[in-house]
């Protein structure tokens, strides 16, 4: 815990969420067909925070935008060693047809990705589904899952940690590897 | 907070803490969502099989366990007492493990014996979830119960729920009166002398024999049914002075002049213990508790299943 090492400081990091809604633009235009997801519970900030400088950056009014809980779609149940409490699922709008942009704050596995993408199958058939994310551990992957937009590639060890913290929450924007264990 | 129940099995909410109860109850609200949306259903139980084991007649709470298994993607099994080899003579131990054999996980039990959920728990390897044991417990009733009046009032602490009826042949009342006493309400019964068990003081519950002094304490009044086939010999003159007395009817709430909360575990013996313009009233939250019913059975599957 003591030993994490800040591999994104609070500068850097309002940088890379401004190249990721740059991105997002080049790519959704006005986000008329678009919206945006975050998975329960790290991509929760971070939808929040890039939907608030999307509409700064664009001036439109709303994006929709909800969060989604992948607890019931997880491949591990009964498997792993610690429970996990299911979260609160937000979608109040219809994702047929849309360009669905998943966000999550690590992208590590893919396995969290992999259950996040059939729990979108059972909100409707989008028309395509991409995915943002802020930190990449591009070395770690158990499945064939690639991100669209990264704010941050890693190179890490199995080992590893990274915890991203937010302003909001922990009180500081950073993100932050830790050498081992699950700081 | 903590993310899974001290217990593998639901044999009674006796045996749950308050903080087992909220973590159902959290779980449920989940669920709630789920069985909402165009697709209600999810993944997680898809390599787990549940047997309903009913050895005594069921429409809701079999339904509703059924759904909440089916919603959660579970295989079901379906055995009723009555089409089984049971009317040939064999043993609870043995027609469980005869299924059991076939590599089932989990055992939802309806049975006429009190206790034989806690049987099957002490002999057997599956989880067991007691839906109802003779006149002992019916803890999924009471959860749903619970919850639904948590969805209308809040947290529950404090509030004044009375249950009118018939106590002594009933399982919902004994779980309600658990359940409800763990969340900190206030529990008074109601109903004849007869109908009342006399050590339930003992529990720290009131005991009222008037209708309308006790609706007038109450925020919520939980109206059960008047279980004859229970009753091995006369406890009222009959079902007229019963109602007469006891049922509760749409001058008699009026009357009240409070906003009172009207639930029902069902079945309804309409112009019995209720009247059918109260049944069906704006006081009645009598269909909600059977949705809720789905949600909250899913969470207690979904939470035992994750305790292996």
């Amino acid at each position: 815990m003591s030993n994490g090492r800040v591999i994104l400081t609070k500068e850097r990091f309002a940088l890379t969420i401004d190249r990721l809604c740059h991105q997002l633009i080049e790519n959704h235009d006005d986000f008329q067909n678009s919206c945006l997801i975050g998975i329960q519970q790290g991509g929760v900030p971070l939808v929040n925070r890039i939907h608030q400088r999307l509409l700064e950056i664009t001036g439109a009014t709303s994006i929709e935008n909800g969060k989604l809980d992948i607890t019931f779609y997880r491949d591990d149940f009964r498997r792993r060693e610690k429970p996990i409490r299911a979260n609160v699922t937000e979608m109040d709008f219809l994702i047929e047809g849309k360009n669905v942009v998943l966000m999550d704050d690590v992208l590590y596995t893919g396995r969290s990705v992999q259950a996040a993408m059939s729990a979108l199958g059972d909100f409707g058939r989008p028309h395509k589904v991409e995915l943002l994310t802020l930190v990449d551990r591009r070395f770690n992957r158990d499945l064939p899952i690639k991100a669209d937009y990264a704010g941050l590639r890693v190179d890490s060890l199995d080992d590893a940690y990274v915890r991203v913290d937010w302003q909001e929450v922990e009180g500081e924007d950073q993100v932050l590897l830790f050498p081992q264990g699950n700081g | 907070m903590q993310a899974q129940l001290s217990t593998k099995h639901l044999l009674g909410i006796k045996y749950l803490t308050e903080d087992d109860i909220q973590l159902i109850f959290e779980t449920a609200d989940e669920f709630k969502e789920v069985i909402n949306r165009p697709i209600k259903k999810v993944p997680s139980l898809r390599d787990i099989t549940v047997a309903n084991m009913f050895f005594e007649n069921s429409t809701r709470t079999r339904i509703s366990f059924e759904l909440a298994e089916k919603r959660l993607s579970a295989d079901t099994v379906n055995f009723s007492a009555s089409a089984s080899s049971v009317s040939k003579g064999e043993t609870l131990l043995d027609t469980v493990n005869n299924v059991l054999s076939m590599k089932v996980d989990m055992i939802v039990m309806r049975h006429p014996a009190p206790g034989a959920p806690q049987f099957l728990a002490r002999n057997i390897k599956a989880n067991i979830i007691n839906a109802g044991d003779g006149t002992h417990e019916h803890p999924t009733q009471a959860l749903l119960d619970a919850y639904s009046i948590r969805e209308q009032l809040g947290d529950l602490s404090g509030k004044k729920i009375a249950i009118f009826g018939d106590i002594t042949h009933s399982r919902v009342a004994l779980s309600n009166i658990f359940c409800l006493q763990k969340l900190g309400a206030e529990v008074k019964v109601c109903g004849p002398p007869t109908l009342i068990p006399k050590h339930l003081p003992a529990l720290g519950v009131g005991v009222e024999h008037d209708v309308r002094k006790t609706l007038e304490w109450c925020d919520v009044a939980n109206v059960l049914r008047i279980q004859l086939e229970r009753q091995d010999i006369k406890y009222f003159p009959s079902l007229r002075e019963y109602s007469l007395y006891f049922g509760i009817n749409r001058e008699l709430l009026d009357s009240i002049g409070k906003k009172i909360i009207i639930m029902h575990p069902g079945p309804i013996n309409r112009g019995v213990e209720i009247t059918s313009d109260v049944a069906d009233s704006e006081h009645s939250i009598i269909l909600q508790q059977v949705e809720n019913g789905v949600a909250v059975r899913m969470a207690v599957l979904y939470l035992l299943a994750a305790r292996k």
